[in-house]
Order: C-alpha cells, then sequence, then structure tokens
C-alpha cells in the first residue's frame, strides 16, 4: 500500500505464523492458558474468537476515518464488548454445554489483547478487505496455537482427542496437563520450538547461496 | 454553550455506537433469553429420572416462593418425589445443584451438578457419578458430615483427595437446602392440616 502499511495477503499471511498472535506477539495468553485441556473447548473458543476479531475488525475500519485519537480505545472497547456479548448469548443458546464449559472465559474474550491489537494495528488504518484478511490471518495463527496446546495437553493429560481415546487404554493420564501448571509447560516448551523453527528458517533465508545450486 | 459544542462534537460517534450496539444487543437478548432459558431448563428435567428412582418428568412447583423445586412425576402422573435447585459458593466460584429427594423428602435420591468452575481434576470430581453416589439413600433427618477417610457411618460424606472445601461446599449446600426445604414443606403440611 502507498503508506507503507502492510498489503491484503501480507495481513493475512502475517497472522499464521510470521506475527502468530500467541507464539510471537504472545497476546490472548489468558484464553490459551484456560480452555486449551481439551480440543473442544480450545476450538469453541477460537471459532467465538474469530467471531468477534472479525466483525470488530469490520466496524473499526468502516467508522475509521471518523475516529478521534484520544477516543478510539474507548470506540474499539464499545464495538468488542458488544460482539463479545453476542457470541456469549449464541453460544448459551445454540450450544449450551460448551457454553457451560467454558463458563467466564467467554465474556473475557472483551480482554483479549489480540482483538484491541487488531484494531489499532490493522483495521483503524486499512480498507475493510485488508481489514478481513487480517483478521482472517490472526484468527489461524491463534486457532492453530491453541490446536497444538490443546492437543498435547489432551492427549497426554486425558488420552483422548476430541474425546476420542488416542491413547492405549493402560496410558496413565497425566493429572498435571489437565491442570493450570500443564498449560504453562506446554505454552513455553511450544513457544521455544516454534521460535526454534522460526530462527532457524530465517538464518537459512539469510545464508547466501553456495554457488553452482 | 461552547465547551458543550466541543463535547458533542468529540463524542457523537461513542454515542452514536453506544446506542446502535445497545439495540443489537437488547434485540439479541430479545431473540435469544427464551431459548436459553429452556436450554436450562431441559438440562433440569433431563437429570429428573435420574435423581429420584420411578420419575420419568419433572414440573415446576412455584408455591415455595424463592425455593426453586420440581416435582418428580411418574409415567401415570403421580407424584414420586421432589428436585431442589440449589446453589451456593464453591471453592473457585458459585456450585450449582439438584437435589432429588422422596416423596416425603426424608431420604435423598440424588444428587446433580448443574454448574460448575471447580478445578480441573480436583475439585471438578465433585461432579463424578461415583462421589455423588455417596449422597444417594442418605436421611435428611441430620445434617450431612465430611469426612477425610473411608466413612464409617452413614450420614458422613468423604471428601474429594485434595478438594476438602468444594466437597465441603456441595455438602454445605445440600445439607441448607436440605433443611429450608424440609421446614417449608412442614409449615405447608400443617397450614393443610389445620385448613
Amino acid at each position: 500500500m502507498a503508506n507503507g502499511l502492510p498489503s491484503t495477503l501480507k495481513r493475512f499471511t502475517n497472522g499464521i505464523l510470521p506475527e502468530n498472535p500467541v507464539f510471537r506477539q504472545i497476546l490472548g495468553i489468558c484464553p490459551t492458558l484456560a480452555v486449551t485441556n481439551s480440543m473442544d473447548a480450545a476450538m469453541t473458543m477460537v471459532v467465538a474468537v474469530a467471531f468477534v476479531l472479525i466483525c470488530s475488525n469490520i466496524v473499526t475500519s468502516l467508522i475509521r476515518n471518523l475516529l478521534k485519537p484520544h477516543l478510539r480505545i474507548l470506540v474499539f472497547t464499545l464495538t468488542i464488548a458488544a460482539f463479545v456479548t453476542i457470541a456469549d448469548r449464541l453460544l448459551a443458546a445454540y450450544v449450551y454445554e460448551m457454553s457451560k464449559k467454558l463458563g467466564p472465559y467467554v465474556p473475557l474474550i472483551i480482554v483479549n489483547c489480540i482483538i484491541i491489537a487488531r484494531c489499532e494495528v490493522c483495521a483503524s488504518r486499512q480498507r475493510v478487505v485488508a481489514s478481513v484478511a487480517d483478521a482472517l490471518g490472526q484468527t489461524v495463527g491463534f486457532g492453530l496455537a491453541l490446536a497444538a496446546i490443546a492437543s498435547v495437553r489432551e492427549i497426554l493429560g486425558f488420552g483422548t482427542w476430541f474425546g476420542l481415546p488416542v491413547m492405549p487404554s493402560i496410558w496413565p493420564s497425566w493429572v498435571i496437563m489437565i491442570l493450570p501448571p500443564g498449560a504453562f509447560l506446554t505454552l513455553g516448551l511450544l513457544m521455544g520450538g516454534a521460535n526454534w523453527i522460526g530462527r532457524a528458517w530465517r538464518a537459512r533465508a539469510a545464508a547466501p547461496r553456495p554457488a553452482g545450486a | 454553550m461552547a465547551p458543550n459544542k466541543g463535547y458533542i462534537r468529540q463524542a457523537w460517534l461513542v454515542l452514536a455506537l453506544a446506542a446502535c450496539f445497545g439495540g443489537a444487543l437488547a434485540g439479541v437478548q430479545a431473540s435469544l433469553s427464551g431459548r436459553i432459558a429452556e436450554n436450562r431448563l431441559s438440562d433440569t428435567m433431563s437429570q429428573v429420572p435420574a435423581l429420584v428412582s420411578g420419575a420419568v418428568r419433572g414440573e415446576p412447583d412455584k408455591s415455595f416462593g424463592e425455593l426453586t423445586v420440581y416435582r418428580a412425576l411418574d409415567a401415570s402422573g403421580r407424584q414420586v418425589g421432589w428436585v431442589l435447585s440449589a446453589r451456593g459458593q464453591g471453592f473457585a466460584d458459585v456450585v450449582q445443584l439438584l437435589i432429588g429427594l422422596d416423596a416425603e423428602a426424608r431420604t435423598i435420591t440424588g444428587l446433580y451438578v448443574l454448574d460448575q468452575k471447580e478445578t480441573p481434576g480436583l475439585g471438578a470430581r465433585i461432579a463424578e457419578t461415583a462421589w455423588r453416589g455417596q449422597f444417594v439413600g442418605q436421611s435428611t433427618a441430620k445434617p450431612l458430615e465430611v469426612v477425610k477417610s473411608a466413612p464409617a457411618a452413614k450420614g458422613r460424606i468423604q471428601a474429594v483427595t485434595g478438594a476438602t472445601i468444594s466437597s465441603e461446599s456441595v455438602t454445605g449446600i445440600v445439607n441448607a437446602a436440605v433443611a429450608h426445604f424440609r421446614q417449608v414443606l412442614a409449615a405447608a403440611g400443617e397450614k393443610q392440616a389445620n385448613g
């Protein structure tokens, strides 16, 4: 774009790995730690966050030229809170069991920094198309991160994946993986791994190509 | 007037958005609240057969004031017991229980955890069948007691290992709800006998 902001495609791909909200930006850690002890809960959270993120980005992008700099955070919060409440009611009405399971973590999406960060960084500066691409990219990144953490925790902690048994029945379920310490351990190890791989990729990209290759 | 005009010029977007979102939320609430209340009720009703033996359905009984009480009915519509809805503070958050009682409210016939946010793997085990099963068949004449080792006598509930507070909360909620209900029931019975 003319103003030096990333293009629509770049916005989408950035969210997946280079600017992954969990592993690179370290945002939205509260739901990441709290609802990743089973895949179904984690994926419901991802869908709820996706809904709020996409809707908030669209609204913010549409009103971006009307925003007053000192009132913008207030407007972002208002927008996010409205969509979170809608998401919470929809979950309670159509997937009641899951809404019971997620408990307070759905209303807490209001304070999920991924969403307000995207309103500030992208949606308040770019067109709707770029903002939607950005929201989708961040959602995919958030979803991949939560799926990775929840898979490790559910398989080791319960011996199941999406509630289906995947480990041999003699597997002694590691209770610690379901409890909060398991969330921190898994997040730390996976974040370290993701950054290690990212560094290796960048080093390879920067290295001069050997002659004749 | 000048500063006021300035405020409106600055804040009109916030005010307009607040009005729009407020309207949207009211619409969502109006269209979904019935469905949500239905979900809660059907969750409660689906537990009635497990809570009172012989019961096939529940029917809300509004005659107990602030107590939420359901009559448990068998296939022919005869009352075979009661289901009380009770809530109280757990270790992490409010715990919501359904308590099944026989028709005279003398014996607990079942216990179900409708909503809880206790620690997964520890306090959350209050929702497991094995633990809840300890309440079944207990007499309501005396408050139940929580113990840490295998109970030697009736009237005692063994706490979940590592979750004494959750266990005591549940037992306390059951004791309080049952005592309150028996009181109200006895008072209603006397009134009926006298009238």
